[in-house]
């Protein structure tokens, strides 16, 4: 128990020890600060903190449509035989190294979209602002596309979870009195377990955020911020990822461990309130 | 609606099996016989194998459960049979954050509590990958003591043995088989980790085998990374192979870790 608290609280306190030059420097105008120069030693997270929002929430939006509805299929319309297979299949998804998922997103899915779907979305999408451009074989569209594999089975496994603890005398009564299915998961099901699912789309964002490996890999590393959705950008993973190796000032370094101070804030409240949620979640529909 | 759900049920499998499909298309006719038993080539030169990433990535992914197992095993006992209530749900929420930490961040916590004055090492990565193994074992193991039925506890406490030896002697062989599967998981996890080794273990000696964990050991998820952008063909082919053999360990651990965990329930459910 000592050894948690010891691992939580030095975690926290040696990040935010290595941020301090960085953050007695900027303070929080490294939030909007636009410039990351190395050479004049001017560092601001304004571009990267748009650039991990942006992929985040497009990969969100995407993605907790696909994992709900994945929770409602293995729930209420598999068959019995497929429910275990496939939710098992599922989870995998998520077991599949982020360095691997990278890999293949910088050499089969990168180049696919820049040959295909890039071409087309321009074409057919374009009027739209942001949808406009040329095609990249690496920028915001892989890496958007890449968090939403990581993140669909998370939000996935635990929709599933909760859906499938809603008690069945309420399903059953729904559709005693006439509901079609379709009515009884929107009206009875859905309700239920809504904070639940907010949860899960909560610890989903958070995953999103904080991947660094494939990001990196697909994202391009760009210091300019990106002028649309296909062109190279960069987050504060990813930047960290990037650099924190080879960082060519002090001032640099500790920038670089602010953005980390930034990560780890954004995934402990983030956590910290999803896992509240599902808990308390949990005690109503009284499963452990 | 119904359309819609299965559809999305359909699409997740496809891209599994796509990714996989493309692994496998393109590792297996990377591997060969070499490749298993080179190391990487000197710099600027073509050619090499992944040897001394397999090893480096056993030693490391093994030294990291040497550590956490102890600690989550222990941590998971006092959750479930010492801890008062309010304690207990305290402790399971800090492991859920901690399973939460982006794990960048835990290696830039390591880098500079390890790395600084030292240099990198073999240890310094496998503490950060024990990190990150330490809330999925004391998690699983939890739920496992936690199916330990009652009447067991209570049986030994009334032929008046001790908390402690009640532990040891029947709580811990009962749920032994659910902590294997708990530790084959985490292990398969932590072994396609890249995040946390790449800044405490990283700069290694690419054409040696090193066994030595006080040095920089070279790992598959780092050898992947670091090849999967190399122009060179022949890096790209042994990025592959890598990547073949770190998915066929991830994804065999993760199933058998599961096929083995849904026995253990069985099991303990019928002893009830």
């Amino acid at each position: 128990m000592l050894v948690l608290a010891l691992v939580m609280v030095l975690l926290v306190w040696n990040v935010v020890d290595q941020a301090r030059p960085s953050i007695s420097e900027f303070g929080v105008g490294f939030l909007t600060g636009t410039e990351w120069n190395a050479v004049t030693d001017k560092f601001g997270a304004l571009d990267l903190i748009c650039g991990t929002l942006a992929t985040s929430l497009i990969a969100l939006l995407i993605a907790v449509p696909i994992a709900i509805a994945i929770a409602l299929f293995l729930t209420e319309l598999a068959p019995a035989v497929l429910r275990t297979p496939v939710g098992m299949l599922v989870e995998l998804l998520a077991a599949i190294p982020s360095v691997v998922l990278g890999l293949w997103g910088i050499v089969v899915m990168g180049p696919f979209l820049n040959d295909h779907v890039e071409p087309w979305m321009i074409s057919h999408l374009g009027f739209i602002p942001f949808l406009d451009g040329y095609p990249s074989p690496v920028g915001l569209l892989p890496a958007c596309l890449i968090l939403t594999i990581m993140i669909v089975p998370i939000v996935a496994s635990i929709s599933r979870e909760l859906l499938s603890s809603v008690p069945s005398d309420l399903k059953a009564g729904a559709m005693a009195l006439g509901a079609t299915r379709w009515e009884m998961v929107r009206r009875v099901a859905l309700p239920q377990v809504g904070a639940g699912l907010v949860a899960g789309t909560m610890l989903g964002f958070a995953r999103a955020v904080g991947e660094a490996i494939a990001v990196t890999q697909v994202i391009g590393g760009s210091l300019v911020r990106p002028q649309n959705l296909y062109a190279p950008a960069d987050t504060m993973a990813g930047r960290l990822a990037a650099q924190y190796s080879g960082a060519a000032t002090a001032l640099q370094k500790a920038s670089l461990a602010y953005l980390a101070v930034i990560l780890l804030v954004i995934s402990l409240i983030t956590n910290l309130i999803a896992n509240l949620i599902v808990r308390r979640m949990r005690r109503r529909l009284g499963t452990p | 609606m119904e359309g819609f759900a299965t559809a999305a049920a359909l699409l997740a499998v496809a891209v599994l099996a796509i990714v996989l499909i493309s692994v496998a298309r393109k590792g297996f006719p990377a591997l060969n016989l070499d490749l298993f038993t080179q190391n990487a080539a000197p710099f600027g030169q073509s050619g090499g194998g992944i040897e001394n990433a397999i090893i480096g990535t056993v030693i490391i992914v093994l030294i990291a459960a040497a550590i956490s197992l102890p600690v989550g095993v222990l941590l998971a006992i006092f959750n479930t049979e010492f801890a008062p209530q309010r304690l207990a749900e305290a402790i399971r929420l800090t492991l859920n954050v901690l399973a939460g930490v982006p794990t960048i961040v835990i290696g830039v916590f390591i880098f500079s509590l390890i790395v600084v004055g030292r240099g990198q090492s073999g240890i310094a990565g496998a503490l950060g990958l024990s990190i990150i193994m330490l809330p999925l074992i004391a998690r699983a193991t939890e739920e496992v003591l936690l199916l330990v039925p009652s009447t067991l506890r209570e049986g030994s406490m009334a032929l008046g043995a001790s908390r402690t030896r009640t532990v040891l002697t029947v709580i811990l062989p009962t749920a032994v088989g659910g902590i294997v599967t708990a530790t084959i998981v985490a292990v398969a996890r932590a072994a396609g980790e890249t995040a946390p080794l790449l800044f405490t273990c990283s700069i290694f000696v690419a054409t040696a085998v090193t066994t030595d964990p006080r040095q920089a050991m070279a790992t598959l998820p780092i050898v992947i990374f670091s090849s999967s952008e190399s122009p060179d063909p022949h890096a790209q082919q042994v990025a592959w192979a890598a990547a073949l053999v770190l998915i066929a360990v991830v994804l065999i651990g993760s199933i058998v870790g599961r096929l083995l965990s849904a026995k253990t329930r069985r099991q303990i459910e019928r002893a009830r």
